[in-house]
């Protein structure tokens, strides 16, 4: 089978790593050979994977050794549950440097020093909430990620989200192989969720891949440093990603996707209740300026 | 060749506009003009200080350009950094030939390439720790330095490393003045915004350094030279006229100059602006501030040096007029000499000329003192302001070009077909293989200076050795032989 390369992005605080990290674990007890390649300075990516705080990550090496030039791909990638490859891209702490440069400088290193072999199935990015500038889009760009999943829940931010990420999702789409591969919805337990967010797919081109309900199991696994996968094979939930973790594997639904105006979203989201039919007499009005009307 | 007409000019503008696509015809159309000597403002006829057009070969550099290598670069005693990856500079290192007196290394600086040197990780984890390191080894490797400039190369501006604050707190710990500059080369559309913010970074770290200390003793005849970069000793030939007609010359900036002097300019009672263009900023904020006055003065050729001497020596009492007026007579003999020699020589040859913000019209008088006449000119960086001053200078119909580019400029030459062409080195092969007398004007062609009376001289020799040369006519492109290229291609083949 041929590597296939899968980028994993919504909004921040979503359970993107996660919801990543559950998923990669029934590939792994699936049989396939995985790579998690973490995105985001924080580098919390492979933590439920290798049990571990937080993974030394490529860049703190490479400060630490001079540059990037001086690592060897043994230094960064580290081997966790169900045989999964993990590295951390890192970068520098809110507020200094540049950690889109950081997630440039890790793949590129990764690439050279051969990372991505011919024994892998499965590489995953997991990339920080927003997408704030081209390095966080180093994943889906030529060569890369060819798939795109979008985590997302019924919340009005996380649609919102969603639908913006389509939209850069279109810019690489046309001028490269990328392609959205599906919404995975991971339940907040809004009203008639899994409708809403079949809906948003459909408006967009794709599917809601898989509904991930809600289990308080997630976080009893996590403060453990393991995956629901791991900790309790044998839970519901474990049962959720693996169905999720087949579904991907069985996907070939990859298309370009055709994100929706602000209006076209609002009209969703009023149709499900999520918000009421703007008033524009009130729009701009204080508290105060509407007691008096 | 006859001098053109205003037509015939307006036609060569129209031709050379022909080639581009429309949009580009239409934008490059803004920044070339036939010179009218009756309009007052250049805003009528020409447009200055924009972008360039992507594709076209411009001739311009960037901010960090105009921030260490022009005003900051040749404060001799401070250590400047580039900050950033090494190539800004070091290959713009040691180019400019400002000159200076010192011990390079011990207590000048000059010549030297200081950069922080930014590898992958500065960028990622930001570079502010490893410039305050950095301000450290300087101190304790170069402990005579006087003061640290930082000059920010690109990635400063993007990766958002806070200079200010490294600054602040290198200046408290080696108690030496420590300037941030935000000179990030992608800022502005040339050197010029550069300038601007190194004027900037001086009214706001050194100026104000010696604010309430009177210690200092001045005299009425304090001036300070601003502008003069001391190409091969330009303002060295400066200073003297300036001193012997009985001024004190207080601070040079920033050719030879010192930090000290930067923080003494505020008590000198005139400022001297050489290049406006690059530091018309720091003179207007002394004017509001100090109450200082500034005027414009120009040192090239004996005519505009006794017009500038006398417009100084009027803002000053009787002492000094009778000075200036001494000064004149003193080297009268000697530059009417120089005159004497190569006039004959020189008589009737036409220049164009294409410069950075202020020698285009500067050198104009110089020329004509050795009766030779400008007939193009135009500044890579110049404003408005700057052509307004231009306008007068030039002869009615001769061509001004903004911003030209390497298309438009060779064009040019072909048609007006000038006897000497002044600009940059990226230019000179260029017109030397087409046969045509060149002299770099940025550099001096590593000669100089041509400033003041003592430059008049070597200028003038220069401008002789260059047109007069018997190389140019053994210089012949074989294709434009009859039949004999084909025989050197087949012989070769």
């Amino acid at each position: 089978m041929a590597l296939r390369q899968c980028a994993i992005y919504g909004k921040g605080g979503i359970g993107k790593s996660t919801t990543t990290q559950n998923l990669v674990s029934a590939l792994a007890e699936l049989g396939n050979k995985v790579m998690i390649v973490g995105c985001d300075p924080k580098a919390d990516s492979t933590r439920l994977i290798l049990h571990a705080k937080a993974q030394t990550t490529i860049m703190s090496l490479a400060a630490e050794a001079g540059s990037v030039e001086d690592l060897e791909l043994e230094d960064v990638l580290k081997v966790g549950y169900g045989g999964i490859k993990c590295v951390e891209s890192g970068g520098p702490e809110p507020g200094v440097g540049c950690a889109g440069r950081g997630v440039i400088t890790a793949i590129n290193f990764l690439e050279e020093e051969g990372a991505y072999d011919d024994e892998l199935d499965f590489v995953f990015y997991d990339v920080l909430g927003d997408v704030v500038c081209g390095g966080f889009a180093m994943p889906i760009r030529e060569n890369k990620a060819q798939e795109i999943y979008i985590v997302c829940s019924g919340e009005m931010m996380a649609m919102y989200a969603a639908n913006n990420i389509a939209k850069g999702i279109v810019k690489y789409a046309n001028s490269g192989s990328v392609r959205l591969a599906g919404l995975i919805c991971n339940s907040r337990e809004t009203a008639r969720e899994d409708e809403l967010i079949s809906a948003l797919a459909a408006k967009i081109g794709t599917t809601m891949i898989h509904f991930v309900p809600r289990d308080n199991v997630v976080q009893r696994a996590e403060i453990r440093r393991m995956t629901v996968i791991e900790y309790e094979p044998n839970a519901k939930q474990a049962d959720e990603y693996r169905q999720l973790a087949t579904k991907i594997r069985d996907n070939k639904n990859f298309i370009i996707p055709t994100p929706i105006t602000m209006d076209e979203l609002e009209e969703l989201m009023m149709e499900f209740g999520i918000i009421d039919e703007v008033d524009e007499a009130i729009v701009g009005k204080t508290a105060a300026a509407e007691a008096v009307a | 060749m006859a001098a053109l007409t205003k037509e015939e000019t307006e036609a060569l503008i129209q031709e050379v506009l022909e080639v581009y696509p429309e949009q580009a015809r239409k934008d490059r159309a803004k920044h070339l003009a036939v010179n009218d000597q009756s309009l007052e403002k250049s805003n009528k006829c020409i447009t200055s200080n924009r972008k360039s057009q992507p594709g076209v070969m411009t001739i311009r550099g960037c901010a960090y350009a105009g921030s260490k290598g022009v005003v900051w670069g040749p404060i001799k005693d401070m250590i400047h950094i580039s900050h950033g990856p090494v190539g800004c500079g070091q290959y713009s290192r040691a180019g400019r030939r400002n000159y200076y007196v010192g011990t390079t290394g011990v207590n000048t600086f000059g010549t030297m390439n200081f950069t922080s040197d930014f590898q992958e990780k500065d960028i990622v984890f930001g570079g502010d720790k490893k410039l305050a390191k950095i301000m450290h080894e300087i101190e304790e490797l170069f402990p005579l330095n006087k003061g640290i400039s930082i000059q920010s190369e690109c990635p400063i501006g993007l990766i958002g490393d806070d200079i200010e604050a490294v600054a602040k707190k290198a200046n408290k710990e080696i108690n030496k003045p420590v300037v941030p500059v935000r000179c990030e080369g992608f800022r502005g559309v040339s050197q010029s915004l550069g300038h601007h913010i190194a004027n900037d970074a001086i009214r706001d770290w050194v100026l104000e350094n010696r604010d309430g200390d009177d210690t200092f003793p001045t005299t009425p005849y304090d001036v300070a030279v601003i502008g003069d970069y001391n190409i091969g000793g330009d303002a060295w030939a400066s200073r003297t006229l300036l001193e012997e007609m009985g001024l004190r010359v207080v601070a040079q900036w920033s050719g030879d100059g010192t930090i000290a002097e930067m923080e003494k300019t505020p008590k000198v009672k005139l400022n001297l602006i050489h290049c406006y263009r690059s530091m018309n900023y720091i003179a207007r904020h002394m004017e509001e501030k100090y109450k200082i006055p500034w005027i414009e003065y120009n040192f090239f050729g004996p005519t505009k040096i006794a017009e500038s001497l006398r417009k100084i020596a009027a803002l000053f009492d009787e002492t000094i007029q009778a000075g200036a007026e001494k000064v004149i007579a003193k080297y009268q003999a000697e530059y009417d000499a120089v005159i004497a020699k190569y006039k004959p020589r020189l008589q009737g040859k036409r220049v164009m000329l294409y410069v950075g913000g202020l020698r285009p019209r500067h050198v104009i008088g110089a020329y004509e003192d050795l009766g030779m006449e400008v007939v193009g000119t135009g500044y890579e960086f110049g404003h408005n302001d700057d052509y307004d001053r231009t306008i007068k200078e030039m002869g009615n119909a001769t061509l001004i070009y903004d911003d030209v580019t390497g298309y438009e400029f060779e064009e040019f030459v072909k048609k007006v077909q000038p006897d000497l062409i002044g600009s940059g080195i990226k230019e000179k092969y260029i017109f030397q293989k087409m046969g045509i007398p060149f002299r770099q004007m940025h550099s001096w062609d590593y000669s100089g200076p041509y400033h003041g009376y003592d430059g008049f001289a070597i200028f003038a020799r220069d401008m002789d050795m260059t047109l007069n040369n018997p190389c140019w006519k053994q210089v012949k492109v074989p294709w434009k032989t009859d039949g004999s290229s084909k025989v050197a291609v087949a012989a070769s083949a």
